[in-house]
């Protein structure tokens, strides 16, 4: 590297540039801040049951399996959209009749959960399946 | 060695290989239960083998970067560090509590280990990569604050270099972006949004001067370059990184409920991503080119420009991939991602560690550089970790393309397992070349117990 470019001038470069793009990223944080209330679905975490649902997905290490808005592990379908997919009754069902003891198949453990664990999970899952997600996933199959 | 107090590094990067092996057999075992699902099932449920693979990397490169601080600090700071002993005893907390923690993943279900670490008081457990019960998380920052007192204690009453300085800010960054890991809001959205803030913004950002830091450090050492030289090009790389990684958080905010602007912002911000890793290519093999002395040490040196051109391969090519939000918008969450993860982890991460160890641990161990015979086989393992990583990927990423076209591209698509039947094979063929991997490791860690003294 040229050397009418110094070492200090980098090193300002450097610091000068990061303190510029830190205070950005804070200020779109700000702005999005701002306008998540229009995506985001807050209004219904009035229900007590979706942050409980959110819990029961958190203590049961779903993700740990599952993607949730296509983050998490890539080993078992998507569950962003699944209440859309599959609908409450069928999701209580499914879960409730884990595993499934095919043998050489995934198999998905039993979580032992009660009849409210199980509806405030669904509370959740359909609070994550209406949040504005940009029209993501491509189809229903998640 | 110059200073005395550099040698609590070497329990450190012990550990870190430790976990390292720990973490190969478990990825082994959920590479099985992709083709054969009920293999362990149900004494490891695929979940908790992901999260010791998962976590176990996690904490090994922690390790890694904390052996390569109590190394490199005191020979640039030309003092001997602040508390050795305070060091020490860091070690033995930190491998306890991974140990433990370790031990409750495998132990109980998930919901118990939750339910008796008292994660209803504070809610951080069951989010990916920070599955870790709160008191574990505690028990990392106060680990982390001892040993960034130790560190920045020795930094200032010593030499200051930009080395030192950009590692103490990175490790300091690092520190403080972990602190999000105890935000969980409610509302998913946020939840996500703030999480990002501990996983992008570390192995997207803070990490990546860690990263510079250790790669100058050892380039320094062993081509006896001058250090201005290589200062300049390390802050010409982290600028690059953090002007490109910050808003390139974005390409994270694609799907979750974030404004649609991020679309935007994330896709041209991380395309330039692969700029400082391909400047961190240029920059290791133009300093061994340059090179003033023959270090006898060839097998850190090969870790050193492997790590420039896996990084940049692993987290720059395979990252830009999938970043722009129309590509994204069908790769999300698929075995794409899997493909960049494995590769950029591996090839930005794990390698530097893997370089930091091999320069340092022979002088720990009283010579400038293992036996030729033991550098072999050192080299044995480098290529045949690094051939199969750069396979896996490959196959996870035939995996993830066929994936996408078949769940959802395709005018008629497949539900999710239906699809991961019809991408077997690739799975197959990525537990096979795992098992390569784990033959390449266990030569590379045979190499420490191959008479390395003689004619060094």
């Amino acid at each position: 590297m040229s050397a009418s470019f110094s070492t200090s001038a980098a090193r300002n470069i450097f610091f000068g540039g990061t303190v510029f793009f830190v205070l950005m990223f804070l200020a779109l944080t700000y702005d999005t801040e701002q306008k998540l209330p229009q995506r985001d679905q807050r209004a219904q975490l009035a229900n007590p049951a979706v942050a409980a649902g959110k819990r029961v997905w958190e203590n049961n290490n779903c993700i740990g399996c599952h993607t949730l808005l296509g983050e998490g592990a890539y080993f078992a379908p998507e569950l962003g959209n699944v209440y859309k997919r599959r609908g409450p009754d069928f999701i209580k069902a499914w879960i409730k009749s884990q595993p499934t003891g095919v043998p050489g198949r995934r198999q998905m453990p039993n979580f032992h959960l009660t009849d409210k664990e199980l509806d405030d999970l669904v509370a959740f899952l359909k609070y994550a399946s209406e949040i504005n997600t940009a029209n993501w996933p491509p189809n229903v199959e998640g | 060695m110059q200073y005395k107090s550099q040698m609590v590094a070497k329990p450190y990067f012990i550990g870190a290989l430790v976990l390292f092996v720990a973490q190969i057999l478990f990825g082994l075992i959920m590479g099985l239960q992709y083709v054969v699902g009920d293999f362990l099932f149900p004494h490891i449920p695929f979940n908790v083998a992901r999260m010791v693979h998962t976590n176990a990397l996690i904490v090994w490169l922690l390790m890694g970067f904390m052996g390569a601080a109590y190394y490199m600090v005191p020979e640039e700071s030309e003092c001997e560090l602040y508390s050795p002993k305070l060091a020490l005893i860091m070690f033995w907390i930190f491998l306890a509590a991974a140990g433990l923690t370790v031990v409750g993943y495998l132990a109980v279900p998930y919901a118990t280990l939750a339910k008796i670490t008292g994660n209803d008081l504070l809610p951080t457990m069951g989010r990916e990569f920070l599955e870790q019960p709160t008191i574990t998380k505690i028990g990392i920052v106060v680990v982390a604050l001892a040993f960034l007192f130790n560190l920045s204690m020795t930094f200032l009453k010593g030499r200051k270099t930009s080395i030192t300085t950009v590692m103490l800010l990175g490790l300091w960054g690092l520190a403080i972006m972990f602190l999000f890991s105890f935000v969980n809001p409610d509302n998913l959205v946020r939840d996500k949004f703030y999480w990002w803030w501990v996983v992008h913004l570390w192995v997207e950002g803070v990490w990546e001067l860690i990263l510079g830091a250790i790669l100058a450090f050892v380039l320094i050492k062993i081509t006896g370059v001058d250090r201005e030289v290589i200062e300049k090009w390390l802050y010409v790389i982290i600028t690059l990184s953090l002007i490109t990684g910050l808003i390139g958080t974005g390409h994270h905010y694609f799907w979750i409920g974030t404004p649609e602007y991020w679309q935007w912002l994330g896709s041209v911000f991380s395309a330039l991503e692969p700029v400082p890793f391909f400047a961190m290519t240029l920059f290791a093999f133009n300093m061994v080119n340059r090179r003033r002395r023959e270090h006898p040490n060839r097998a850190a040196t090969l870790w050193a420009l492997g790590t420039g051109v896996m990084s940049f391969l692993g987290a720059g090519v395979w990252g830009f991939l999938h970043t722009l939000s129309p590509v994204n918008y069908y790769t999300h969450g698929t075995q794409i991602t899997a493909a960049h993860g494995h590769m950029a982890f591996y090839g930005a991460y794990v390698m530097v560690v893997l370089t930091i160890i091999s320069y340092a641990m022979p002088l720990m161990r009283g010579r400038a550089a293992n036996s030729n015979a033991s550098q072999v086989l050192e080299m044995w393992g480098f290529w045949l970790m690094t051939i199969s990583m750069v396979f896996i990927t490959l196959f996870l990423t035939g995996a993830g393309i066929l994936q996408v076209w078949l769940q959802r591209v395709s005018t008629t698509p497949m539900g999710f397992m239906a699809t991961q039947d019809q991408v077997a094979l690739f799975y197959w063929l990525r537990e096979g070349t795992g098992l390569v991997f784990m033959i390449g490791l266990a030569v590379y860690l045979f190499s420490f117990f191959k008479d390395g003294k003689s004619a060094a």
